[in-house]
């Protein structure tokens, strides 16, 4: 997408206005925010694509020179690109089912009327004001911790042993602790277009005999679906970034089992000091953001009616 | 809301107590920085113990708190300000005076967010280095509203488009220019809009750890960097780090709490007709 739009994305000259009949000039409107905006994603990229072809390591300056293709001969047979390709997928869809499932259910409930609904609702959403480090340090810590964490108490009281989180389900662990920050960011939106719902139609729903749970899914859910087409691109586009939380809590580990893409190449660039291979897999990254962003916006773009 | 709608008691109690589980953690990490080190790792887990005010004391004594929260402040604000300024206009253009462009401007702009921040680290780093501008604000101003200008566009954008295109033509024949109807006339309709978006903006940079984590230093580190600062060496002195986690987080929930309504209203990202 970014390469292949830069071509369409100024305005080659001032055009004429149709609606208001009346000369209007949007260049000078719209040049900052895209100029910017291009110069950033392709000033970069091409120094990481100048960067993926040479041999470069900061820490040893005798590896130099023109690499070629060899940086991505050796990426591309290295099988933790596709594991990790793999992990980046897995956390973003299943972030994305956890949060989007919940947050319709929990919509439904909060457009009803009950006592404390405002203040419910604040708790509900608080979440999504906490940094990702932090709250991959308290799910680390002071939850999911196999020794002294809140779960492991209450599983040992109930007889069920201890879970050790991150050593046996550390990507359903990341994505908990994803999905716990991004609920409320689905929750929000979903609410607010369910409260667009006109209040007759559930009414008349309801005086037929439906049921909450057939209102639900025959009524409210399909109200839901624009919404849930933006919230799917909205997610996407953070969550294939996740790094903090890896970070935090298993460093991508254990062995690779939570390594997505993105810190991939962190642990190449910043660990491994190969800047070559690194820049070789951000270039692959870049690649494959575009793909999935070609698909995004046909499914997205559908949905948006500009 | 309908006057017959009457309180729903099953969907109430659901409602509350998924509200509760999801404020739970939250609510245990404030609990365990009032905690002593050795009450924060009990079991069983402490829930009546006498507060202790220790933990801040130390955090306090060992980090400039103020000056991590000021950078804060400074980098979320600077970066929403300068995000709108350029924003506005441009989300404008595209409402008002859409063409045959307007859509592929739009998604390309959002599709340059699914960039991965780390591929191109290593040239803004050395660009930056050879500018001077390591650990200072004024960076981390810049790449907080580069990352976050396709989604203020994007926000921006569904509410000019809501508005009616009859206002523009009535100011346009009554002789106003471009920039007096978009700031005399349009500003002050969507303002709703452009508070939420901005509140949503400070949100984000706020707690942006990426950048902030591996541009700057010292002078420039925002308040992420000072919740990485203790949770490295630190081990498992969980009350301590509990406390700086509270401190570092608490202006921005607070801040989260008050705005929630106005922040609600307008986080649609044009998912509403």
């Amino acid at each position: 997408m970014s390469l292949a739009n830069t071509a369409i994305a100024i305005p080659a000259k001032p055009r004429r206005a149709k609606r208001s009949g009346a000369h209007v000039t949007t260049l000078p409107l719209l040049a900052p925010s895209v100029g910017l905006l291009l110069v950033f994603s392709l000033v970069p990229l091409a120094a990481t694509i100048y960067f993926s072809l040479i041999r470069y390591n900061l820490l040893n300056p005798a590896i130099h020179g023109f690499a070629g293709i060899s940086n991505y001969r050796y990426l591309l047979r290295d099988p933790a690109l596709y594991h990790s390709l793999l992990v980046s997928v897995l956390l973003v869809v299943e972030v994305l089912v956890i949060t989007i499932g919940s947050a319709a259910v929990l919509a439904s409930l909060f457009q009803k009327k009950f006592p404390g609904r405002s203040v419910a609702r604040v708790l509900m959403i608080s979440p999504f004001f906490v940094m990702p480090t932090v709250s991959a340090l308290i799910w680390k810590n002071l939850l999911m911790h196999p020794v002294n964490g809140l779960i492991a108490w209450i599983t040992r009281g109930l007889g069920l042993g201890v879970i050790d989180f991150f050593a046996d389900w550390p990507v359903t662990a990341v994505v908990v602790i994803v999905a716990w920050q991004w609920m409320p960011f689905a929750f929000l939106i979903l609410l607010t277009a369910l409260q667009s719902l006109d209040e007759e139609t559930r009414e008349a729903a309801d005086l037929d005999g439906a049921g909450p749970i057939a209102i639900f899914f025959n009524i409210e859910l399909p109200h839901m679906g624009r919404a849930i087409a933006v919230v799917t691109m909205m997610e996407t586009i953070f969550q294939l970034g996740i790094f903090a939380e890896i970070y935090v809590t298993t460093s991508g580990g254990p062995g690779d089992a939570t390594t997505n893409l993105t810190f991939l190449i962190y642990e190449r660039a910043l660990l491994a000091f190969n800047v070559g291979g690194a820049s070789a897999a951000g270039v692959i990254a870049i690649i494959l953001a575009n793909i999935l962003a070609t698909f995004m916006v046909r499914i997205v773009g559908k949905e948006l009616d500009t | 809301m309908n006057q017959r709608a009457r309180y729903s008691p099953v969907a109430g109690t659901f409602a509350w107590l998924a509200a509760l589980l999801m404020f739970f953690p939250i609510f245990w990490m404030v609990l365990a920085s009032f905690k002593t080190e050795l009450g924060a790792i009990a079991t069983p887990p402490q829930l009546v113990f006498v507060p202790t005010l220790e933990n801040y004391d130390t955090i306090l004594e060992r980090a400039d708190y103020l000056s991590f929260a000021l950078n804060s402040v400074i980098i979320s604000v600077g970066a929403t300000v300068l995000a709108l300024l350029l924003a506005v206009p441009a989300a404008y253009s595209m409402a008002f005076y859409p063409s045959k462009r307007t859509k592929g401007t739009l998604l390309w702009m959002l599709s340059t967010k699914m960039l991965p921040a780390v591929g191109v680290l290593v040239p803004i780093y050395l660009f930056a280095k050879s500018l001077d501008l390591l650990d200072t604000r004024t960076l981390l101003v810049i790449m907080n509203m580069l990352m976050n200008l396709p989604i203020v566009v994007w926000m921006l954008f569904t509410f000019f488009k809501e508005m009616p295109k009859a206002i523009i033509e009535a100011t346009r024949i009554d002789g106003a220019s471009q920039w007096q109807t978009m700031f005399l006339v349009l500003l002050p309709l969507v303002l709703p809009g452009i508070a939420s978006t901005a509140l949503l903006n400070i949100i984000l940079c706020w707690n942006e750890a990426f950048w902030s984590l591996n541009l700057t230093a010292h002078d420039a580190a925002p308040l992420t960097a000072f919740i990485a600062s203790f949770s490295a060496p630190q081990g498992l002195f969980w009350a301590k780090l509990s406390a700086a986690s509270t401190l570092a987080i608490a202006p921005i929930v607070v801040f989260g709490w008050f705005s929630q309504r106005q922040l609600v209203s307008g986080l649609t990202f044009g998912a509403v007709k």
